[in-house]
């Protein structure tokens, strides 16, 4: 399958898993708040430019604000994540040429520790702008503080199950041939 | 010039980045003032059907909860008929009839529409439902929505055939109501705390009040017809700074598993605002 056919379906599916799974599930307490839909926007390719990854992470994000209706709220941290993501890979790929010799981000072409703390970085990241916005309408700062760690606690368990649920092999591609 | 230019392309994936930003924010930020953003009419229809595929699945699951909630509302509605009354025979009881034939006046004033409900939230801070009815079925911005138990929210978004309801579970949803038993009015707000509990304010202390009393909804609000149910008073918190009780109310409306919803037509609300408005302007 390609690459980009690949995408697509995943961005559906992200789309769909968040917005009827995971949005319906009764919650645990109001400070648990499960996403997963970012991962989509982890998993991009390497070949992708920086202004096509922010503007697929603008697009994915608008696209779940409109299935809960609150346009712009996800589109401004999915954004956020897609510019910086670029620097974080960066700053972590060790081996010369990893982004080169793997199509994507994963524990196979980075590395465990590298790719745990892109993740993490990452998710972090995501979520507390995301609650940031939110805070400015209503809630605290014990509502702010607990909801980003209570929902990156969540999250990160979602983000690793996902990855040993769904293993994606990755091929070693030497551009010598 | 030239400066410009090359600082542009230099930095042109920073400033692609602030320009998405932006744009971001000012959906987020028009949209909380105005209840309108770019697309939402189109994008209601389309998640819409989307929904309604989801909701033809979901609603299987539901059937013995909303079955029970329809046929509790049956017997609610058959004790009230008027064969279930008898006065004893007295020519100086007064009887009013509720139903005018013999004048040519509209005197109608609240319409109710039924509804499915093909998507519904709780668990996000801000909850919206969507309902299979639009501006083609006669649904406008401004109208309330109840259920078979309590108060649901109000429209605030149509597109031709589905319409967008605020559910009461939303920061910005605010009504009048008002305790049954003495009348006294007071604020709904909701705490964004649990989906089952929704805060009132602006109680006087002077209300008799006690845990049970029910809450309903009031005569001055403009979205609902008077004594529809809001919920039970589950917790009184005296507010120690001012006059007033905080209550915390039980809603009547179980959220989790709303199947059918009432849109509730103001026929007279055209009227009564001109007159209000009017009546505005003439005091500046």
């Amino acid at each position: 399958m390609s690459e980009l056919l690949k995408n697509i379906i995943r961005f559906i599916l992200f789309i769909l898993v968040q917005v009827f799974i995971l949005f319906k599930m009764p919650p645990l307490h109001r400070f648990v708040t499960p996403y997963l839909y970012y991962l989509y926007i982890l998993w991009l390719p390497f070949s992708l430019s920086r202004m096509s990854l922010t503007f697929i992470g603008f697009i994915f994000g608008l696209s779940l604000d409109y299935f809960v209706k609150t346009p712009g709220l996800h589109a401004a941290a999915c954004t956020l994540i897609a510019y910086v993501r670029p620097f974080i890979i960066g700053m972590l790929i060790s081996q010369e040429g990893a982004d080169k010799n793997y199509i994507a981000p994963s524990f196979v072409s980075m590395g465990w520790a590298p790719y745990a703390t892109y993740v993490i970085v990452l998710t972090l990241l995501h979520h507390t702008y995301l609650v940031l916005l939110e805070w400015m309408n209503f809630g605290s700062f014990m509502y702010f503080v607990g909801k980003v760690i209570a929902s990156t606690a969540v999250s990160l368990l979602l983000v690793l199950l996902t990855e040993l649920l769904f293993f994606r092999k990755q091929k070693f591609r030497t551009n010598t041939i | 010039m030239r400066n410009v230019f090359l600082f542009i392309r230099r930095h042109f994936n920073f400033l692609f980045f602030l320009v998405l930003q932006i744009i971001a924010l000012s959906f987020l930020f028009r949209y909380n003032k105005f209840h309108e953003a770019a697309f939402l009419n189109v994008s209601t229809e389309i998640t819409g059907r989307l929904n309604e595929k989801y909701n033809g699945i979901e609603y299987y699951f539901q059937l013995k909860k909303t079955n029970e909630s329809l046929v509790q509302e049956n017997l609610h509605l058959r004790q009230q008929l008027k064969e279930n009354y008898e006065a004893p025979d007295s020519d100086r009881r007064l009887f009013y009839d509720t139903i005018r034939i013999d004048t040519g006046r509209n005197i109608r004033k609240w319409l109710m529409m039924e509804a499915k409900v093909v998507n519904n939230t709780i668990t996000l801070p801000t909850n919206y439902l969507t309902i299979h009815r639009g501006f083609r079925q006669g649904v406008h911005p401004n109208m309330g929505v109840t259920g078979p138990q309590g108060i649901v929210g109000s429209v605030i978004n149509v597109s031709e055939n589905f319409a967008v309801v605020m559910s009461v579970l939303h920061p910005n949803f605010h009504i009048v109501a008002q305790l049954r038993k003495g009348g006294e009015n007071g604020t709904l707000y909701w705490d964004g705390i649990s989906p089952s509990f929704i805060s009132m304010r602006g109680v006087p202390r002077s209300a008799n009040v006690m845990v049970g009393d029910t809450v309903v909804t009031s005569q001055i609000s403009y979205l609902f017809s008077a004594n529809l149910l809001v919920g039970t008073v589950a917790e009184i918190v005296p507010d120690n700074t001012s006059n007033f009780y905080n209550l915390k109310i039980r809603l009547a409306t179980n959220f989790s598993n709303i199947e059918y919803a009432y849109v509730i037509d103001n026929l007279q609300y055209e009227e009564q605002k001109r007159l209000e408005d009017s009546a505005r302007k003439k005091v500046q």
